[in-house]
């Protein structure tokens, strides 16, 4: 078993949190993690990805290479673009459609879809609208991380065990709020299939 | 199983505790990044001092250490100095002293810590001293992409380059007794990538700290030169010592394999990307190096048996150029110089491949739709008001007068304010602004952050006073080193004091809050500064957003 996957999303976004939980599923089930993540200069509002690797096999590279990457998860539409180089040939994206709109020639939204729904694979979601509808915008990373689960090669449940050991200290409101947002995400990528 | 999570300063360090076997074997492995890794090396390997300046990818070494139950339980130093050379200075007056210390930075921050750095060599050490060097290729948060290496080979001391996060432990760990061991400080070089990339590192034993004790020699530290060039002998005979360590080390590896047309030297972290190409199995034979000097003995066998010869290095051709004369005895040797690897930037898997000749996936072109997304200032940043006031006040001087510094105000070079002109290295606005004033330049203004202002700002202010120059020094003060991600600032609060105890007169250092409604404030004190003949320090002062919003979190927590 191996998943490589590449977050992408604008510095702030919460895709560590995303890569956080994965992360502990994986360790979870014994297997082996390399989470390649962006410190620095472009955590002030640029675009930031992780990549992240999880296999039963010991893992070499840090970095996913070109072609490599089984799924690319963005939290913004335009930055799943950025990263196609890096997708296989039958390879997921699962994006948000929310854009993050923080420079002054930031395309046209319905531009960008038009790109991505070219794609063979892909799972296209409104998840900022998705976690409102739950009761928090802030669970919209976690509706994403919840539509990448069917991908992941690691059921529900322990992706679920994950989220909850990471929303723990803040209170069983919270952790029921993203539990519901994980679900969401989960279910919808599912009716897409 | 158990595990538990929490959150630190909005990073997360996620401690797991593997199957009930490592427990009943009482093994711990913790998901550490590269930094991490490093910073609990040191602590089980017996550190009693860390010292740094924060600098991506650097930071986290520091910022672990400072959160560790287990560094504070022990009484482990773990402040944050002034400056680089501070640091390194800090910890070989611990090693003076017996003990073990580390002292932690990007690779820039070598070149600021290095009269002392090469002059640690001479001096050899007491307790271990190890300095992690932590380097940029590709600039993903640097001004260039300077190999540290090469400080270390020309400093003549051992350099440990890990592959992975559980080397990168590993070598904190033993560290300090390969330094005591052969009275040298050792080099720890690692890349952004190791630093900042995440896996499962098992742990070691705990070691005590070493107790007090003064240097044998008690003239050991004293480099005047007739000590110095009998400390410098001891140094050149220890190399025999210390290239039988790389030989025997091992980091350092022969791989064989069958196909003998390509022998590959695969330096630190290039040897997971060449291995990520062949899953582990390479078909040619490899000398995996990860402690320098280069093992001899192994590239010796490489060059007997192999064609041609592949080198893999994260960074600047420093191998390479070793082993260009060694294996040019008819054997071609490929790698950065050639072209067979960019010449600059960091490696990866895809570049390494092609550089094997291996079949990569037909490159896709990034959609034209996508657009650059730049770091910015944050909104409601204070260096945002006082870039307004600036370019307002200085139009009717004329453009390409303003020498700035390193921190999140550099972001002032791009849209929407294009308010700088220049960013050099630490503390270089004062210092440009002086020498662009004395070449007629009037006014020039320099613009310089608090925490780079202790620095390295600090003497070149003083240059200032000396021969009054007509500068005006902005140093917009956000309380923190925010760049980095928010450590504390030696400026906090001193600012004030400091310029005046310079020999600022009082009269010509002013104070505003940068804001918005205070627009009309800062241009009226920018425009009277701008018109004095003399030096004039302007403080913008109102803290960093993100600490602001950081510490309001924690006082509702609390």
């Amino acid at each position: 078993m191996r998943t490589d996957i590449i977050l992408g999303g604008v510095g702030g976004q919460g895709i560590l949190t995303i890569a956080a939980a994965i992360g502990l599923a994986a360790v979870n089930n014994n297997l082996y993690l390399k989470q390649a993540e962006v410190h620095g200069m472009s955590q002030r509002g640029g675009d930031v990805q992780s990549n992240l690797r999880i296999s039963d096999k010991p893992i070499f590279s840090d970095l996913i290479p070109k072609g490599g990457a089984d799924i690319i998860l963005a939290v913004e539409p335009m930055e799943a673009l950025r990263y196609l180089p890096y997708l296989k040939k039958d390879g997921y994206v699962i994006t948000n459609t929310e854009p993050f709109n923080n420079i002054p020639d930031y395309p046209e939204v319905e531009n960008i879809l038009k790109e991505i729904e070219k794609l063979p694979h892909k799972i296209i979601l409104d998840a900022d609208k998705m976690a409102k509808d739950i009761g928090s915008a802030r669970a919209s990373n976690i509706v994403m991380l919840g539509a990448a689960t069917p991908f992941l090669g690691l059921p529900l449940e322990e992706i679920e065990k994950g989220v909850k050991a990471l929303f723990e200290k803040k209170g069983e409101d919270i952790v029921e709020m993203n539990i519901k947002a994980l679900k969401a995400g989960y279910d919808f990528a599912k009716s897409k299939l | 199983m158990s595990y538990e999570c929490f959150f630190i300063a909005q990073k997360l360090y996620i401690f797991v505790e593997l199957s009930e076997t490592r427990k009943k074997l009482n093994m711990q492995k913790l998901l550490l990044l590269g930094d991490e890794a490093i910073a609990q090396g040191a602590i089980d390997g017996g550190i009693s001092g860390f010292y740094a300046y924060p600098g991506t990818p650097s930071t986290e070494i520091m910022e672990y250490a400072q959160h560790s139950k287990e560094v504070a339980d022990k009484g482990i130093q773990c402040t944050w100095s002034a400056n680089e050379k501070t640091a390194v200075e800090s910890a070989i007056g611990m090693s003076y002293a017996g003990k073990r210390a580390m002292a932690q930075m990007k690779h820039v921050g070598v070149n600021v810590a290095a009269d002392a750095f090469v002059n640690a060599a001479v001096t050899g050490v007491n307790g271990g001293f190890v300095i992690v060097a932590a380097d940029d290729p590709s600039m993903h948060s640097s001004q260039n992409e300077q190999d540290s290496r090469f400080y270390g080979d020309f400093a003549l001391i051992p350099i440990l380059e890990p592959s992975n996060q559980q080397e990168a432990y590993d070598m904190a760990y033993n560290g300090f007794e390969i330094s005591e061991k052969y009275n040298v400080p050792v080099m720890l070089r690692i890349t952004t990538r190791l630093a900042h990339s995440r896996a499962g590192v098992e742990l070691k034993n705990k070691k005590n700290q070493n107790t007090l004790s003064l240097p044998e020699d008690p003239r050991q530290f004293v480099l005047l030169p007739a000590i110095a060039r009998r400390n410098y002998k001891k140094l050149l005979e220890m190399q025999k010592q210390i290239q039988e360590a790389s030989n025997n080390s091992k980091y350092n590896q022969y791989i064989d394999g069958p196909d003998k047309k390509i022998g590959i030297v695969a330096c630190g972290i290039g040897f997971n990307y060449l291995m990520e190409n062949f899953d582990g199995n390479c078909p040619y034979p490899v000398v995996k190096i990860s402690q320098y000097p280069i093992p001899e003995n192994h590239l010796r066998k490489l060059r007997n048996e192999c064609e041609s010869i592949l080198i893999l290095e994260d960074g600047q051709p420093l191998v390479e150029r070793q082993l260009r004369s060694f294996f040019n005895e008819g054997k071609k040797v490929h790698g950065r110089f050639d072209g067979t690897l960019p010449r600059d930037g960091e490696l990866d898997p895809t570049i390494v491949a092609k550089a094997l000749g291996l079949h990569v996936p037909p490159e896709i072109k990034i959609s034209d739709v996508v657009k650059m997304r730049p770091p910015s200032l944050c909104m409601g940043c204070g260096h945002r008001d006082v870039y307004s006031a600036l370019n307002e006040v200085l139009k009717p001087y004329g453009e390409g007068r303003v020498f700035s510094d390193i921190g999140c105000y550099t972001l002032g070079a791009l849209p929407p304010f294009n308010a700088i002109n220049s960013t050099v290295d630490m503390g270089a606005s004062i210092t440009m602004a002086i020498g662009a004033a004395d070449a007629g330049l009037v006014p020039s203004v320099a613009v310089i952050g608090d925490s780079t202002f202790t620095h390295s700002g600090m003497t070149g202010l003083l240059d200032a006073v000396i021969k009054n120059s007509p500068i005006v020094v902005i140093i917009s003060d956000n309380s923190t080193t925010g760049m980095t991600g928010g450590q504390d600032s030696h400026a906090k609060g001193r600012i004030f004091d400091i310029c005046k105890g310079l020999g600022v007169h009082p009269d010509h250092i002013r104070t505003f809050i940068p804001l918005k409604k205070n627009h009309e404030e800062a241009v009226k004190i920018l425009q009277e500064e701008l018109a004095y003949n003399g030096v004039s320090v302007v403080i913008p002062q109102r803290e960093c957003i993100q600490t602001a919003a950081k510490s309001k979190k924690a006082a509702k927590k609390a």
